[in-house]
């Protein structure tokens, strides 16, 4: 597409947005990138009142449960292993504490930027035990799976993952009555392929898949619009540049080789069957659940905290109570506000409510 | 030198301290005015002192663009030139790790005499201190310097007035983004990507002599333009308004930050500054700065509002508005 021709398509897809006068609309999106551009690109603010943008479960941090945090903690100052994770995790409230509380105890936490670093230091430091907390949707799903298996090449004994893997199309099934219409993730879907959209819409749920860029996230809504109008379930690529119908196989066969689907709990939204990813048995030894024999541990959240009605778009961020008094990104209640791609923490940098 | 690494010994005041300041800081810093007493004793015109001081950590000690010297002397310089002052004279002192290549040191010091000498500023007074391993990382310099306040010149933070225009003095975020990948933490090279670190008092000096009617100049150096904009917008109790697609950002930092999720605004500077002053002068402060050694792509990227006083709305590509992420949380550590 020529630079002309991309413009008169977001002009089109403008004034579309713009000009909709038909029954109120609720767009989810599910990918933490959506909600930070549509905040930075200023999207809600062009919106007529019939449109509503709910941001859903698009961010790992935000559905990781309670529980979870709970689990990392016990391993930490119980088993006196050395966690390794991605840093937005580390803030991230657990029953009694977070990872971040458990450092000022004695735990050791180390933030690291990719799986396969995590490896590289389990192998630097063989007297301590590391756990990766592998938490993440498709897009990451992969890369810790390449780096159990660096892990088992080498022989590392040290090295396990706590899993809480994520995958989204139960989640979507889940959750269509929370939503006209989906805007499904771009990234995700280079992995996934759209061929699990096409199902979804045979089970009566809508969406469209797009990119990142100004113009593509327009095109989407204001395709979502037209579709809307049709009164059936409908599918679109928005994003065909880098998604495909079949997806990334190799990663696909990667994640199929390593990991087992299971039933997984989403913070605030609750358990989702089949929504989850764990290791399978040629790798029990790299699983930190079995490795410790951890007990079944069920997280207690605060009960003021309104993440999970968040997610479902049933409540927005600022009418929960702790919104910007007790929970604010200096010092979050719930995971929602922990992220940057959140969405209570997307709200209070913005200035909305 | 009789070793290759800075020893303890080197900081104890005896012979290998000598050894060390005659055959690094002296050979660098030598001026009639670097004296072996205790303190330097100036001639000083009269009028108003610009005084100010500030400590650098920056790791690692060499990036793209420039080390820890050259940001020690940039980053004085700049501070006194943002109050109108010609910078004169500097001390610095060093605390050193021991271990720390003398080779390096000598490197360090050649940077900082280089840009001290660009800059107009004399090394007058200096102090050398070795830590034992491990209680510095590397090397940390701290330098204070004095400079004078041009008449007719009254730039202050409280300053800015509704109608001003923002204008920075280049693209955003080079310094913060060439650390972030001199780290190598994230396998990402930019080849042409270099520190903006630069000092700026001819700079300055240039705007200043195009018109002295300039009500706020001040150094983008960690937060970034946007930290700067919110510290005026406070200070001065006013709106700013921001053109997003007028902010100049090269290729390599816009790269970066959207494979890493940053925003330019936020990254540091260290040879940037952001300017207000009332509309028309922009033209004058414009064709001054274009003219100029390190403001080639200066722009004027928002004007001051007297409404939402505290808040920075951007008018974004689409033509939508929305507001700049207030700064907060964790910025980048030890970037300067």
């Amino acid at each position: 597409m020529s630079g002309e021709e991309k413009n008169d398509a977001e002009l089109t897809a403008r004034e579309i947005i713009k000009s909709y006068d038909g029954r109120s609309l609720r767009i989810m999106e599910v990918c933490g990138t959506h909600t930070h551009e549509i905040f930075r690109l200023g999207i809600r603010n062009m919106l007529p009142q019939n449109i509503r943008l709910i941001s859903g479960p698009g961010c790992p941090v935000c559905v990781t449960p309670t529980g979870f945090i709970d689990e990392a903690v016990m391993l930490a100052l119980e088993k006196h292993c050395t966690i390794t994770t991605f840093g937005d995790l580390v803030r991230v409230p657990g029953t009694e504490m977070s990872l971040a509380g458990a450092r000022t105890k004695g735990a050791h936490v180390e933030i690291v930027y990719s799986p396969l670093d995590s490896v590289t230091y389990a192998e630097a430091h063989p007297d301590e035990q590391v756990v990766f907390l592998s938490v993440g949707f498709e897009t990451t799903t992969p890369a810790s799976c390449i780096s159990v298996r660096q892990a088992k090449q080498k022989n590392l004994e040290n090295y396990s993952l706590l899993t809480a893997n994520k995958t989204m199309d139960n989640a979507y099934a889940a959750l269509k009555d929370s939503a006209d219409a989906f805007l499904y993730p771009g990234h995700v879907s280079v992995i996934t392929g759209t061929h699990i959209y096409e199902k979804l819409k045979d089970e009566g749920v809508s969406g469209v898949v797009t990119g990142f860029t100004a113009g593509e996230i327009l095109t989407a809504l204001a395709v979502i619009i037209n579709g809307t109008q049709k009164q059936k379930p409908f599918f679109r690529n928005c994003y065909p540049r880098v998604v495909t119908e079949e997806g990334n196989v190799n990663a696909q066969r990667l994640i199929k080789e390593t990991m087992l689907p299971c039933d997984s709990e989403w913070r605030g939204i609750g358990t989702i069957p089949m929504s989850g990813l764990t290791l399978n048995d040629s790798y029990a030894a790299f699983d930190s659940r079995r490795k410790y024999a951890l007990p079944q541990v069920t997280g207690h959240p605060n009960p003021a905290c309104r993440c999970g009605e968040v997610l479902r778009g049933s409540c927005l961020p600022g009418e929960c109570s702790c919104f910007g008094s007790a929970c604010t990104p200096e010092h979050p209640v719930g995971a929602c506000m922990v992220s940057s791609e959140g969405a209570c923490a997307a709200y209070y940098k913005y200035g909305l409510n | 030198m009789t070793t290759d690494v800075v020893t303890l010994a080197m900081g104890g005041g005896g012979k290998e301290t000598n050894e060390l300041i005659d055959t690094i800081f002296k050979k660098h810093f030598s001026n009639p005015d670097l004296t072996a007493d205790d303190a330097a004793v100036l001639d000083f015109p009269a009028g108003k002192l610009a005084f100010t001081t500030d400590g650098f950590i920056v790791s690692p000690v060499d990036f793209p663009g420039g080390n820890i010297g050259k940001i020690s002397i940039c980053g004085t310089v700049n501070d006194l030139s943002c109050m109108g002052a010609v910078p004169m004279f500097l001390s610095c002192a060093f605390v050193i790790e021991e271990g720390f290549p003398v080779a390096k040191l000598d490197e360090i010091a050649a940077a900082m005499e280089k840009t001290a000498k660009e800059a107009g500023i004399r090394i007058v007074a200096g102090d050398t201190k070795v830590a034992g391993k491990g209680q510095v990382d590397g090397v940390f310099i701290t330098t204070t310097g004095i400079g004078r306040v041009m008449d007719g010149v009254h730039t202050a933070g409280s300053s800015a007035r509704p109608g001003d225009v923002v204008i920075v003095t280049g693209d955003i975020g080079r310094h913060g983004c060439a650390i972030l990948l001199a780290r190598n933490q994230f396998d990402i090279t930019a080849e042409k990507l270099t520190s903006d670190c630069a000092p700026l008092a001819g700079t300055v000096q240039s705007m200043l002599a195009a018109t002295k009617n300039i009500h706020v100049i001040r150094d983008a150096t960690r937060g970034g333009v946007g930290t700067v904009l919110y510290e005026i917008a406070h200070q001065s109790s006013v709106g700013i308004v921001l053109n997003q697609k007028d902010i100049p950002v090269s290729g390599e930092v816009n790269g970066v930050c959207g494979m890493l999720g940053l925003e330019p605004l936020y990254l540091a500077c260290e040879g940037r500054m952001v300017v207000f002053a009332p509309e028309q002068e922009a033209p004058a402060i414009l064709d001054a700065l274009h003219k100029g050694p390190y403001s080639g792509n200066a722009a004027v990227i928002g004007r001051v509002v007297a409404d939402h006083a505290g808040k920075v709305i951007v008018n974004t590509e689409i033509g939508s508005q929305t507001m700049l992420p207030q700064p907060g949380g964790e910025l980048l550590p030890r970037i300067c």
